[in-house]
This record gives structure tokens, C-alpha cells and sequence, in this order.
């Protein structure tokens, strides 16, 4: 009962964001095809993040960092002239997965506090390093003056056919990542996080699979990045700000922990949230601090809790 | 390479491992006897910096202002422990990252809102400013030289409380089993209250201690917040001995590591590339140092529970 609600929820979603292009057109207000655009990117990222954390418990707070690691990906290439999409996007996904390999190699060792703060450091320093270099913008970040070019395929400077690779992108990943969770692999994450002890007990060793977990959510969010540099024409190193690293925390637990779809309403309801907000007034951030933290207090279970009900 | 260079740097080091410790220790006790994760510590840092300044000015008076900023800093801690995080002790660390993540942003915006967003600069009395002959050729700032000695003042009075006063008993003893100082008749939340109320002073005090080196403005607390978290980890978790020294070695490490790595790699590099790989490595640097830390000792080096 719950799967054939939740089925036709998810359907309708699909259909509502597929419609977006044609009814902004019509309304003659492109800015709401902008608008979803960016939030199908960070629901994707947003996406990749629920896999370690809802799925893994681990609270990684350093997961910006692969956005940047994506775009700077994209940025430098075409800084030095290579704007082969294929390449570029090659690149930002494994560069954010290498990345992943270090960052988690050392974090994944500890647990809990440690972990949270560890990745948070790492981070920072990811920042700090992409302020440092100069030749890349460093503190002002670096114009991206060609989109990523794939010829044949789609033009990314039509705003359309971006849109719809965005979508597209977005449900490949929903499809791969409930495949993902439901797989062996998938359990034995899921199982770490509910009992380690007896999952070990049992012959599992958490720590290979918390790993590659760690990289496929990281290479995932380097995908994003790479969008996110195409859709902002801009890159900063405040892509890799912790405090963005935080928003996409409360996407996942805003929208519900323990469900594939779950990021993708966090990522609507804070994104419009703070959309609306920031129309209202330039201190939206003192609205919006207290709002997070009542939503941690009270949202239990998240916005996919209430729609789909108990099960999730 | 210059002696004084030298030591003069080794002494910001001191003087940036004083002021790490007065914010870890806060942190780190609250997180030892209180189980809580506060991300919000460095907005405290911040508040201490803007209320001191704001007094300072109102005042005149530079002490006025200090003792001023650090009630008031107190008051606030108290405030959202009663308000905000009373909740928090018994959810997740998620939970409590999260909820503070809110918290920083509302501080942020409010300290915006109330003095700003453009960077305050704070003068100092002239009785602090100037510098001071330490010996034959060597001068140095009186006053990193005041906030040094402040630091390494209260790290003793910090001792002396933990281990030899009956508060100090029962924050050591609330450190290792919570449920039995309850149970036998102390009035937990009242110490919890205390305890983060006293941490909060003392992010507080580092944060007005700073205002004068560098600029007061919002935001300010996130920036040393992460080494916060570095020299926790590094020291170890709940361990104010840790806390020590986890602060001295970042402080010193991220302060001679900025000052000499960019010379050393010159004399192997190109000017060039030691110009652009340099700074970047200096920043890199103590992260570094706590990736190895953790790879030799993941409890840290002073574990509080070993």
C-alpha cells in the first residue's frame, strides 16, 4: 500500500518538474525555470549525501567539498582552454571520487564526533586551498566563460535542454540509488548503521563498504558540482564553504532520512523556503536559523514522513 | 633565517595556541560532561568581540568594556543553553550539529543587523598598546604579550578549579557517569547550565582578546571554530589536558608554518612556485597534522576516557 502511494507521488513529482519549462514559458517568467534547475542540482546532491548519511549514519558535514572539487574540475579546464564536456565532466567525477578515497580513508577510521569534525576540517582545508591559488581566481573564483560542450548531444546554453538533462540526471540517480540501497551492498551499509557489533559478528567488515559508499556519494556530488558550474556560469571557493555543507544536511533531514525521494523535497522546501525569505527581507538568515532549528526539534521523520507515511 | 624571526614568531604561536585553548576547553568540557555537540561556540567567540567593543565605546573604559563583554557573553551562553539546547542533551549529534548550524546563522544575521556587516576595527588603551623589550634587540607587542599571560592565567585557574575544588569534583565526576551524579542528589541541569554558561565566557574572552589583532565582524567565530576542532581532535575529545595541547601544537604549527614554509620552499623552488604552492601548503598544514595525528592515535593524544 505504502510503495503504490509513494510510487504515484514520486510519479506526479516527476511529471510537475517536466512540466516546468513549458508552463514558465507560457507564464513568460524564465526565472522559475532557473530556479528548479539549481534545485534539481542540489537534490542531486543532496541525493548522493542521503546515501552515507541516511543510509550510513555517517554524518559527514564536509560534504561541499566535492561540489567545489567538481567544478573547479570543469572551471580549470576550460580556464586552460579544454571544454570537451565529456572530458570535463570525466574529470570532475573522478577527481571528487580520488578526493573521496583520501578524505574517507582517514575519516571513516573514526566515528561519531571525531568523524563530524574531521570531515569538517577536511573541508576547510579543501577551502583554504582553493582561496590560495591565485592562478585560479582565489578568493574571487573564476568565470566560466564556455559552458561544457557536448556536440551532437545537447547545447547547454539552451536553457530548456539543460533543464531536461538536469531531470534526466536526477532520475537516473533516484533509479541507481534505490537500486544501490536495496543491493547487497546496500544492506550491508544499512546494517552497519542499525548494529555494528553484530554486524561484524556476522563477517562484515564495515569499513571497505562505508568506503566505497563514501566515493560513489562523493563522485555523485562532484556530478553536481559540475552542473553547478554550468548553471551559475561562476565559480567560488565558497562552493566548498562548510556552511553549504551544512544546508545540504538539513536537505536530507529535512526531507526524510531513510528514503531514496527524501532529499529531493528537502532540497525544494529549503531552497524555495529561503527563496522566499530572502524576497521578504535581507536578514532572512534570522528567519531562517530559528526555523532550522525548530524543524530539528520537531520534524522527526521529515517531510517524507509525513507524505508517505510510517513506513519509510 | 633570523633568530628573532624566530622566536618572535614562536611567540604568536604561543600567543594563537592561548587563545585556541581558552575556546577548546569550552568546548571540549561541555562536550565531555554534557555530551552536546555545540557548533554554535564560535558565535559566542563573536558575541564577546562585538559586546566588548560596543562597551568599550559606550564606557570609555577598556576593563569596563572586558568584564562587560564577558558578563554579557555569560548571560547569552545561559540564555541558549535555557532556551535552545535543554532539548538537545538526550537526541543524536546530528540533531545537535544541525539545531546549532541554525543557531549560527540566527547570531550571524543578528550581530548584522545590530552593528552591521562591515568589518569593526577596535583600538586599545594606551596603556596596552606599544611594545616591549624582551631582551637585547628583541621587541614584541605588549599586548599578545597580556593576552599570553591572560591565556596561560586562566588555564591554571581552569586547573586549579577542575582539580581541586568540589565544582571541579563534580564536572569531573558528571564527565564519567552522568546518570549516578544525578542520582545521588546533585542538581544536574543547574551544573549543565553553569558549565555551558562558563564555556561560553570563555569563547568569549578569546574573541574579545582577538578584536584588536584582527577585525571584528560577523562570521568571525566559524573561521577559528574549525581549528577548534582540530586541536580537539587532536588532543583528544573531553580532555582539557588535550585541549592544551592540541592548541599549543596547532598554534605554533599553523603560526610558524605560515611565516616559514613559503622561504623554506624558495630556497628548493622556484620564487614562483614557492609564491603559489607556499601558502597553500602553510593552510594545509596543521589539517595535515591532524590526518596523522589520527592515523598514529584516532582517540587523539590525551583521551579523556582511555
Amino acid at each position: 500500500m505504502n510503495s503504490r502511494r509513494r510510487a504515484i507521488v514520486l510519479a506526479a513529482g516527476l511529471v510537475l518538474l517536466a512540466a516546468v519549462p513549458p508552463l514558465a514559458a507560457l507564464a513568460n517568467q524564465p526565472f522559475y525555470l532557473d530556479l528548479v534547475r539549481r534545485v534539481m542540482i542540489f537534490a542531486i546532491a543532496a541525493l548522493s549525501l542521503n546515501l552515507i548519511l541516511g543510509y550510513g549514519g555517517m554524518i559527514s558535514f564536509g560534504h561541499a567539498a566535492y561540489l567545489g572539487v567538481g567544478a573547479y574540475a570543469v572551471g580549470v579546464l576550460a580556464h586552460y582552454g579544454i571544454n570537451n564536456g565529456y572530458l570535463q565532466w570525466a574529470l570532475a567525477i573522478g577527481a571528487s571520487a580520488l578526493v573521496a578515497l583520501a578524505i574517507g580513508a582517514v575519516s571513516i577510521r573514526t566515528s561519531g564526533v571525531y568523524f563530524i569534525m574531521i570531515t569538517l576540517a577536511f573541508t576547510q582545508m579543501l577551502y583554504y586551498l582553493g582561496i590560495s591559488i591565485a592562478e585560479y581566481g582565489g578568493d574571487d573564483g573564476m568565470r566560466l566563460a564556455v559552458k561544457s560542450q557536448f556536440p551532437g548531444l545537447v547545447d547547454l546554453n539552451d536553457a530548456n535542454a539543460f533543464y531536461y538533462l538536469v531531470l534526466a540526471i536526477l532520475v537516473l540517480a533516484l533509479f541507481l540509488g534505490q537500486r544501490l540501497v536495496d543491493s547487497r551492498f546496500g544492506m550491508v551499509i544499512r546494517a552497519a548503521k542499525s548494529n555494528e557489533v553484530r554486524t561484524r559478528s556476522i563477517g562484515f567488515s564495515p569499513y571497505p563498504y562505508r568506503l566505497a559508499a563514501f566515493v560513489i556519494a562523493g563522485a555523485v556530488c562532484g556530478l553536481a558540482g559540475a552542473l553547478l558550474v554550468n548553471h551559475t556560469a561562476y565559480l567560488t571557493p565558497e562552493f566548498m564553504n562548510w556552511t553549504r555543507s551544512g544546508e545540504l544536511m538539513f536537505m536530507v533531514i529535512l526531507g526524510g532520512m531513510a528514503s531514496i525521494a527524501g532529499p529531493v523535497l528537502g532540497a525544494f522546501a529549503l531552497l524555495l523556503v529561503e527563496d522566499a525569505l530572502s524576497g521578504w527581507t535581507q536578514h532572512w538568515q534570522l528567519v531562517l536559523g530559528p526555523l532550522l532549528v525548530l524543524s530539528v526539534l520537531f520534524l522527526r521523520r521529515g517531510l517524507a514522513g509525513l507524505l508517505f507515511g510510517k513506513n519509510e | 633565517m633570523n633568530l628573532f624571526l624566530v622566536l618572535e614568531q614562536a611567540l604568536n604561536g604561543l600567543q594563537l595556541g592561548v587563545m585556541l585553548f581558552l575556546m577548546a576547553a569550552g568546548l571540549t568540557l561541555v562536550f565531555g560532561i554534557m555530551n552536546l555537540v555545540n557548533l554554535a561556540h564560535g558565535s559566542f567567540y563573536m558575541v564577546g568581540a562585538y559586546l566588548a567593543t560596543y562597551f568599550y565605546q559606550a564606557t570609555g573604559s577598556y576593563l569596563l568594556g572586558v568584564l562587560l563583554g564577558l558578563a554579557g557573553t555569560l548571560l547569552v551562553g545561559i540564555a541558549v543553553e535555557l532556551v535552545a539546547l535543554r532539548t538537545l542533551y538526550e537526541r543524536e549529534h546530528l540533531d545537535q550539529v544541525l539545531a546549532t548550524f541554525g543557531l549560527i546563522l540566527f547570531f550571524n544575521e543578528l550581530m548584522a543587523i545590530l552593528w552591521g556587516r562591515a568589518a569593526i576595527y577596535t583600538t586599545l588603551p594606551d596603556y596596552l598598546s606599544g611594545h616591549v623589550e624582551l631582551f637585547a634587540g628583541l621587541r614584541y607587542p605588549l599586548y599578545r604579550l597580556v593576552i599570553i599571560a591572560v591565556g596561560l592565567a586562566v588555564a591554571g585557574l581552569l586547573w586549579f578549579v577542575v582539580a581541586r575544588t568540589r565544582l571541579g569534583m563534580l564536572i569531573r565526576a558528571g564527565a564519567s557517569n552522568r546518570a549516578m551524579v544525578a542520582a545521588l542528589g546533585v542538581n544536574v541541569r543547574l551544573l549543565y547550565t553553569l558549565v555551558f554558561g562558563f564555556g561560553a565566557a570563555l569563547a568569549g574572552l578569546a574573541g574579545l582578546m582577538s578584536g584588536p589583532i584582527h577585525v571584528v565582524q560577523p562570521g568571525m567565530g566559524e573561521l577559528i571554530l574549525i581549528e577548534v576542532f582540530v586541536v580537539i581532535v587532536i588532543g583528544g575529545i573531553g580532555s582539557i589536558r588535550g585541549a592544551l595541547a592540541g592548541a599549543l601544537i596547532v598554534g605554533m604549527a599553523d603560526t610558524l608554518g605560515r611565516a616559514f614554509v613559503r622561504p623554506m620552499l624558495a630556497t628548493v623552488l622556484s620564487t614562483t612556485a614557492a609564491d603559489t604552492a607556499g601558502p597553500a601548503l602553510a593552510s594545509m598544514l596543521i589539517y595535515l597534522l591532524m590526518a596523522i595525528v589520527l592515523a598514529l592515535k584516532p582517540q587523539g593524544l590525551f583521551p579523556a576516557r582511555s
